[in-house]
């Protein structure tokens, strides 16, 4: 690793890193801000949503169903936002349940077994993380989406709108082609909650926001998104018909990109997608093993080959268990 | 990235004892590692190392380590109290892994599969770059020589240090599965304390059969995230292996002492498939070619390939089928 160029060592975000972060926070999150279906009513024709997981319920949080682009019939699905306090604690404020993502994921189906194009948006704080959430399989109904979505045969194009918010925006987000609007921000988990755990204080979630480098420009610099489409004025809260336009102008012109495409293409593209997202190095050497000390018996016994020692050591021996279980180090 | 360690750990005073957190009684470590790490008072089931589950559940010598040279890199120039990279190498010490993940290939009672192990306590076991690419490899490994695939987990969840490359890892894990359903290869995801967040959200719920070993802490959001967020206390066992298997998402509780068994008996009940003719047929038809995108490609216009520079292939006929696809006519005729 000695050739390895030395990097600059990385230090806490700056404060004006942190007010620019924060800011683009608040701009995604911002009460005025288009909702998915504002900006379906300007970009498609004929919006037909349909209800229901067909299990258990139907999840205001979610929304979906068949509508024209251009004269195309696509599929639309997104998170939905409320915009004052009744729609939003309709809209559980944008937090899907399973059955939210269960109703996407059958509308998805649909679209697949028609040949039809998926367009999705992603505005969500977060799948809803309640007890009712869990009982009924919040985890497995986004793994679920996330498998379905990597193995549709139609083209899929993402719209990041404002929060992309970890696992439940990823559940509608596999696509071909990822578009963002500009301050939408895309991330692992809420500045708010990263904050939480690695500072042990909310108050830092404007520092969080800047480590975890959440805005569009950052997630296209990590390849995660691959096109921003630029906002009016001072945001797509001050013009709604405006970004709606300028969506259709980028969702139009990356559904032509992929309409070319075969099926196998399409997949196997997509796939290698998915298999490239990520940063690692990839170095010859073993995992660094640590030394482990055998004990008297076992060193002896190796060395005059007594019965019942074993001549290569245990992988329990190799990997032992030497710490207490530490708690300090969560993921999301 | 220097990997340093210390040159002996008879220095390092190490606890004797451990607490067992269920039944308190103060249990003496060797006893501990003989007894599969289970409290011999109560059965509670104490983490395992990586080096412990390979003991565990794979015949002796039949372990072959892959993909041991894939390191974290700190993309993000993340830093919190501490720069993300010395998080790295303090668990590179401490473990003697280079990430949270050991994967290869092994047998159990002689039956070849392609394994990974998460190790809690490097990170927390959470899911970086590293981990999602020794997962998919894994997959991919399995697809490659049609052996099952297992997955021991026990992590927290996604690696928040690496940010949104993190959260995709949630896909690369997840899109190999697709694979392993058209190719016939089972999967069985096996859930160890604790299992949540981006984790169980992705590959561990996805397990042909899922197998959990008891008491696990198994949830999507972490208890904490929840009642702050919701405002309410959790009710009790919420997010237990047992709560779990009690609402349907895991197939079975199995205490450890059964688990390499258990696994030894669904290997042979759940055989990889034949590759006969009915299955080729599956495998192509998941990935051949369909009509209707060629259709699309017309439908939004002829302006297609000035617009981007991309050929559009022509028709071969009116139906907006291509010339080389055969499969395509298989899928039709499968609807």
């Amino acid at each position: 690793m000695s050739d390895m160029p030395m990097l600059e060592r990385a230090d806490t975000p700056s404060p004006a890193a942190s007010e620019e972060a924060w800011r683009r926070v608040q701009l995604a999150r911002h009460p005025q801000r288009p909702r998915t279906l504002d900006l379906v009513a300007v970009i498609f024709d004929g919006f037909f949503e349909l209800h229901g997981d067909r299990a258990f319920g139907d999840d205001p949080a979610v929304v979906g169903g068949p509508a024209t682009l251009d004269g195309v019939p696509v599929m639309v699905i997104g998170h939905q936002k409320g915009t004052d306090t009744e729609s939003n604690i309709l809209r559980n404020f944008g937090s899907p349940h399973p059955e939210g993502f269960r109703k996407a994921q059958r509308i998805m189906r649909l679209a697949d077994k028609l040949g039809m194009p998926i367009v999705t948006f992603l505005d969500t704080a977060g799948a809803f993380p309640g007890p009712a959430a869990e009982e009924r399989g919040q985890a497995e109904a986004i793994a679920s989406s996330i498998k379905l979505m990597t193995g549709l045969q139609v083209p899929i194009v993402v719209v990041v709108l404002g929060e992309g918010g970890s696992g439940g925006a990823l559940a509608l987000g596999v696509g071909d082609i990822v578009l963002a609007l500009e301050n939408a921000v895309y991330s692992v988990i809420s500045p708010e909650g990263c904050a939480s755990i690695l500072w042990r204080s909310r108050d830092e979630a404007r520092t969080a926001a800047a480590a975890m480098r959440m805005t569009a420009n950052d997630q296209v610099d990590l390849g995660v998104v691959d096109a921003i489409v630029v906002e009016p004025g001072d945001g797509a809260h001050t013009n709604h018909a405006q970004t709606g336009r300028a969506l259709k102008a980028a969702i139009i012109s990356a559904m032509r990109r992929l309409s070319g495409r075969e099926t196998t293409e399409l997949l196997a593209t997509r796939y290698a997608r998915l298999r490239s997202m990520g940063a690692y190095l990839e170095t010859g050497a073993g995992s660094p093993r640590r030394p482990a000390v055998p004990s008297l018996r076992r060193r002896i016994g190796r060395i005059l080959h007594l019965p019942g020692v074993p001549r290569r050591p245990r992988w329990s021996e190799i990997w032992p268990s030497n710490d207490l279980d530490d708690e300090s180090e969560r993921g999301a | 990235m220097p990997i340093k360690f210390p040159f002996s750990r008879r220095g390092a005073p190490t606890d004797a004892w451990t607490k067992c957190p269920t039944c308190d009684a103060q249990v003496f470590n060797k006893q501990l590692e003989r007894n599969q790490r289970l409290c011999p008072s109560c059965g509670h089931h104490f983490r395992m190392s990586v080096g412990e589950r390979i003991d565990l559940l794979l015949d002796r010598g039949s372990f072959e380590e892959r993909d041991a040279g894939l390191e974290a890199v700190d993309r993000l120039g993340f830093h919190d109290d501490r720069p993300y990279t010395d998080r790295l190498e303090a668990s590179q010490i401490k473990t003697g892994l280079r990430d949270a993940v050991v994967s290869g290939t092994g047998a159990i009672d002689g039956q070849r599969v392609a394994i990974a192990i998460f190790d809690f306590r490097f990170m927390g076991g959470s899911m970086g770059s590293v981990v999602g690419e020794k997962l998919a490899r894994c997959f991919e490994t399995a697809l490659a020589e049609r052996i099952p695939a297992i997955v021991v987990s026990a992590s927290g969840g996604a690696r928040m240090q690496e940010g949104t490359l993190a959260l995709m890892q949630l896909a690369k894990t997840t899109a190999p599965l697709v694979r392993l359903d058209a190719a016939g290869v089972p999967f069985i995801a096996v859930l160890t304390d604790p299992t949540t967040g981006g984790v169980l959200a992705s590959f561990a719920s996805l397990g042909d059969v899922i197998v959990a070993e008891p008491k696990a802490l198994i949830g999507f959001a972490g208890a904490r995230v929840a009642s702050d967020t919701v405002g309410e206390e959790m009710p009790e066992g919420f997010q237990s292996a047992e709560f779990l298997l009690a609402h349907g998402f895991v197939d079975v509780v199995v205490p450890r002492p059964e688990l390499r068994s258990s696994l030894s008996r669904l290997l042979r009940l759940l055989p990889v498939a034949a590759i006969d003719d009915g299955h080729q047929l599956r495998h192509e038809r998941a990935w051949g070619p369909i009509g209707a995108l060629t259709g699309l490609a017309e439908r939004l216009g002829g302006a297609v390939s000035e617009t981007i520079g991309i050929d559009v292939e022509a028709p071969a006929d009116g139906n907006g089928k291509s010339a080389s696809t055969t499969a395509t006519t298989e899928r039709e005729d499968a609807r």
